[in-house]
């Protein structure tokens, strides 16, 4: 993090340039929400393989990635697919990356386009040198186990292809939702959190800042931490705007009324307001925030934009890297290899991904509806095998198992 | 064949090797090293025995090899003890003197370290050592010898270190069952930092950190006497049980990994180079990342040194190790580790090898071995103080603080 005394003037160092993609058809309606004039220096791409889809989308640039052999039905939900065609045309999606400093990668992972095209776009736009961070939503429960395993795979393999990873559940939103909220307005809702998600990092990361946020500070915090990673943009505006965004934020369905902020292991608070912003502000909005995260390790960055007048915008990721301790730790290992699940010494491999399991962990407070699919969780607890310590006393150390290899323990990534 | 009473062993039941080193004891009382006999352990893990076959066994194997090689028959021994049950805290005795002319007499001292000791511990530990530090009159601190002196009250601090008493049995009883008779317990930490530390330096205070197979102890000196002691239950098992799930290597494997490629940090030329694993007709099995390799033993290396300083930060001793860190066991073979230390503690760190004993060099320089010579130490400087006070009462419970905090 970097202190710089005064504002930069328009003379500063040139913004980052920042590319949208959004792929799939949920990709598509998460980009169609974007296409605010607050976003205008960012360049808009959306991928498909649906040529109707992406007929609809209003973004300037379209890729449509077509096969003859599929004969224009799209990867027909099928993240083979989806991502053998994004392959066939790796040069195409690589230049489109050409010049980017940035590239935000936005898609519902499930289905065939989404789920297939996502990881290679990740590494095409890694490889033309531009940073990627993933925004992705996850199915609902109800969508069947297919797109659930299929998403999971395809997070996997995001989360090896791009710097960071940002993704919301979407089982989450039934906190956000009553009984007569239709189908719709719950997509719509999942995308408006995701966008408010993205909006948040865009500003951070473009609105000069006194307190300035690093993409390489977001990066390592989202970086090996996605098991569970939340995230919550809040405003508000008058003269109690600091307290009212910190009651908002407290109340946030996502954060589990701040009880997320109390559990995860790394925060970034970002706040972005017009020029009247006061140091006291941002000490009452830190204050608070540090009172709820307990040992957290705080990012914390400040923004002042004059066309926000009155208002105040506060941005909150919270990563935690495991549920349940050293048990949950065993995530990790999985990302840097997203092929091979299972554990030393012929453990036996999780048939679904841990992360899966933890992700359900922490819904278990939410009212259980007649839809929600029933899925034996599988206790974390045998995930990470000790070795030779397995059958011995564990070594407890302020609640950490200390036989529990340490770089997993600290999700020290190794590939 | 030597007169018995000169011959002092020290022996020690460690989860990677047991280790038997046989002392003579000179005229002049210094120690000399005349035998050392070591196996390899199989029946330990985190400094606590798992299986007493085996560890009969390799007990035999070892005092065996000792004897040999001092050419003595070995009866008894001062045998280390080590677990993460082990604690050490300090207490504070207080005693008012209560004779006429208020000066403090040899009773009045008695019955302030009986008070020290009366400490609540859980009904199954024991006490293994409850050393003295100072005294103090008054409310003045620092005074070493009260008897004489004048004051209302005394007090006195003691470092009382204990475990669990049915695990400490355990290796008494299997040692007995040898034939042998047990001397004394006495705490492998303490062991170590007498092997390792002058006097000069317990004076200037000193941290002694043993690395060992399963466990790590350290202790804190300062001022002459003992001021911190503890165990963490992680040692070089775990760091070979981390390279094993990390490099997806067979443990055995990892173990010759560490040993012949393993440092505490990444060596620059370890980017990029990769190391091949052969089976026993020389097919590659496997490549492995030597920096991964480094990785993942400076990441468990430097826990275990980030846990103790930690700990002695909040202690408040930090600032008294003037003398610098000391490091023994196997663990203080690892390459870089004096760096790492240094990193982490910001001070002088110095790979220690037993000072203040005369005898095999070649056992000496080892910092494996510290432990096992320490133990002979003790017993030496046991020995000596029995022959001044022949009433010194025998067992575990005996007062050693004298000896230990004075020696």
């Amino acid at each position: 993090m970097n202190l710089q005394p005064e504002i930069p003037g328009p003379e500063a160092a040139p913004k980052p340039v920042v590319k949208i993609f959004a792929t799939g058809n949920a990709g598509g309606t998460l980009l169609a929400a974007l296409a605010a004039p607050e976003f205008a220096d960012a360049h808009l791409v959306a991928v498909n393989t649906d040529a109707a889809s992406l007929a609809a989308s209003p973004a300037p640039v379209k890729i449509h990635l077509e096969n003859k052999l599929f004969r224009g039905l799209g990867s027909g939900g099928d993240a083979e697919r989806g991502r053998a065609l994004a392959e066939e045309q790796f040069s195409t999606l690589k230049s489109a990356c050409e010049g980017a400093n940035v590239v935000f990668i936005l898609a519902g992972l499930g289905g065939g386009a989404g789920s297939g095209i996502s990881p290679v776009l990740a590494k095409a736009a890694r490889e033309a040198g531009a940073l990627v961070l993933a925004f992705v939503t996850l199915p609902f429960d109800c969508e069947g186990n297919r797109r659930e395993t299929q998403a999971q795979q395809s997070l996997e393999q995001l989360k090896s292809a791009a710097d960071g990873v940002i993704c919301l559940p979407s089982q989450t939103i039934f906190k956000l939702i009553d009984e007569n909220t239709s189908l719709l307005e719950t997509f719509r809702v999942t995308g408006g959190l995701l966008v408010e998600g993205v909006r948040g990092v865009w500003q951070l990361l473009t609105r000069p800042g006194l307190i300035q946020v690093h993409f390489a500070d977001l990066c390592a915090l989202v970086r090996d931490r996605h098991a569970e990673n939340a995230f919550a943009f809040v405003e508000a505006a008058g003269p109690g705007r600091a307290r009212e965004v910190v009651e908002k934020l407290l109340a946030h369905p996502l954060l589990d009324e701040g009880r997320v902020l109390a559990e995860s292991d790394a925060v970034l608070v970002s706040l972005l307001a017009g020029k009247d912003l006061t140091m006291a502000e941002v000490n009452r909005v830190m204050e608070q925030v540090k009172r709820q995260c307990g040992h957290a390790q705080i990012i914390m960055g400040a923004a002042v934009d004059a066309a926000l007048k009155e208002k105040l915008c506060v941005t909150v990721i919270a990563a935690k890297q495991s549920a349940t301790g050293a048990a949950a730790a065993a995530a990790t290992p999985a990302v840097s290899e997203p092929v091979r699940l299972s554990g030393r010494g012929g453990q036996p491999a999780p048939a679904v991904p841990p992360h899966r399991e933890l992700v359900l962990g922490r819904g278990v407070t939410r009212p259980r509806r007649a839809g929600a699919k029933m899925v034996q969780s599988q206790l974390p607890l045998t995930i990470v095998s000790k070795g030779r310590f397995d059958k011995s006393e564990p070594t407890l150390h302020h609640g950490e198992d200390l036989d529990v290899p340490t770089f997993i323990r600290r999700g020290v990534p190794m590939n | 064949m030597f007169e018995d009473a000169n011959i002092i062993v020290g022996l020690e039941i460690g989860t990677s090797k047991i280790c038997a080193v046989v002392g003579e004891l000179g005229a002049d009382g210094a120690l000399n090293i005349i035998g050392l006999g070591q196996s390899r352990s199989r029946g330990v893990r985190k400094g606590e025995i798992i299986n007493p076959e085996y560890v009969e066994e390799d007990l035999r194997a070892a005092i065996f090899e000792a004897e040999q090689m001092a050419d003595v028959e070995i009866r008894s021994v001062y045998l280390g003890v080590s677990g993460s049950h082990i604690r050490g805290f300090n207490n504070r005795g207080r005693h008012p003197v209560v004779s006429a002319d208020r000066e403090i007499s040899e009773d009045d001292v008695q019955d302030v370290i009986k008070n020290a000791k009366a400490i609540n511990l859980p009904a199954e530990n024991t006490v293994i050592h409850a050393v003295r530090q100072h005294f103090s009159i008054d409310g003045q601190d620092g005074v070493t010898h009260p008897v004489g002196l004048l004051g209302a009250r005394l007090e006195v601090d003691m470092h009382v270190i204990h475990g669990h008493a049915n695990r400490l049995q355990n290796a008494i009883r299997l040692v007995r069952g040898t034939q042998l008779v047990v001397d004394e317990i006495v705490f492998t930490g303490i062991a170590s930092s007498l092997a390792l530390l002058s006097n000069d330096q317990k004076e200037l205070g000193a941290l002694v950190i043993d690395i060992g197979g399963g466990t790590t102890e350290y202790v804190v000196y300062s001022d002459g006497v003992i001021r911190h002691t503890g165990v963490l239950a992680v040692g070089g098992d775990h760091v070979s049980n981390d390279l094993a799930y990390g490099l997806k290597v067979p443990l055995s494997r990892a173990e010759k990994l560490k040993i012949e490629h393993g440092a505490a940090t990444i060596a620059d030329a370890a980017a990029g180079q990769t190391i091949s694993i052969t089976n026993e007709i020389g097919l590659e099995l496997k490549r492995v990342n030597v920096e991964q390799l480094q990785r993942i033993m400076s990441l468990r290396l430097e826990e275990i040194f980030q846990l103790i300083a930690e700990e002695l930060e909040q202690a408040g001793l930090t600032n008294y190790l003037r003398a610098g860190v000391f490091l023994c066991g196997g663990g203080s073979r690892v390459p870089g580790i004096v760096e790492l230390a240094e990193n982490i503690f910001q001070m002088n760190v110095t790979p220690g090898h037993a000072a203040g004993v005369s005898g095999i060099t070649a056992a000496l320089d080892q910092p494996e071995f510290a432990t096992a010579i320490g133990l002979a130490k003790y017993g030496s400087i046991k020995n000596r103080k029995r022959e001044n006070k022949s009433s010194l009462a025998h067992g575990f419970k005996g007062v050693f603080g004298k000896l230990l905090s004075r020696s």
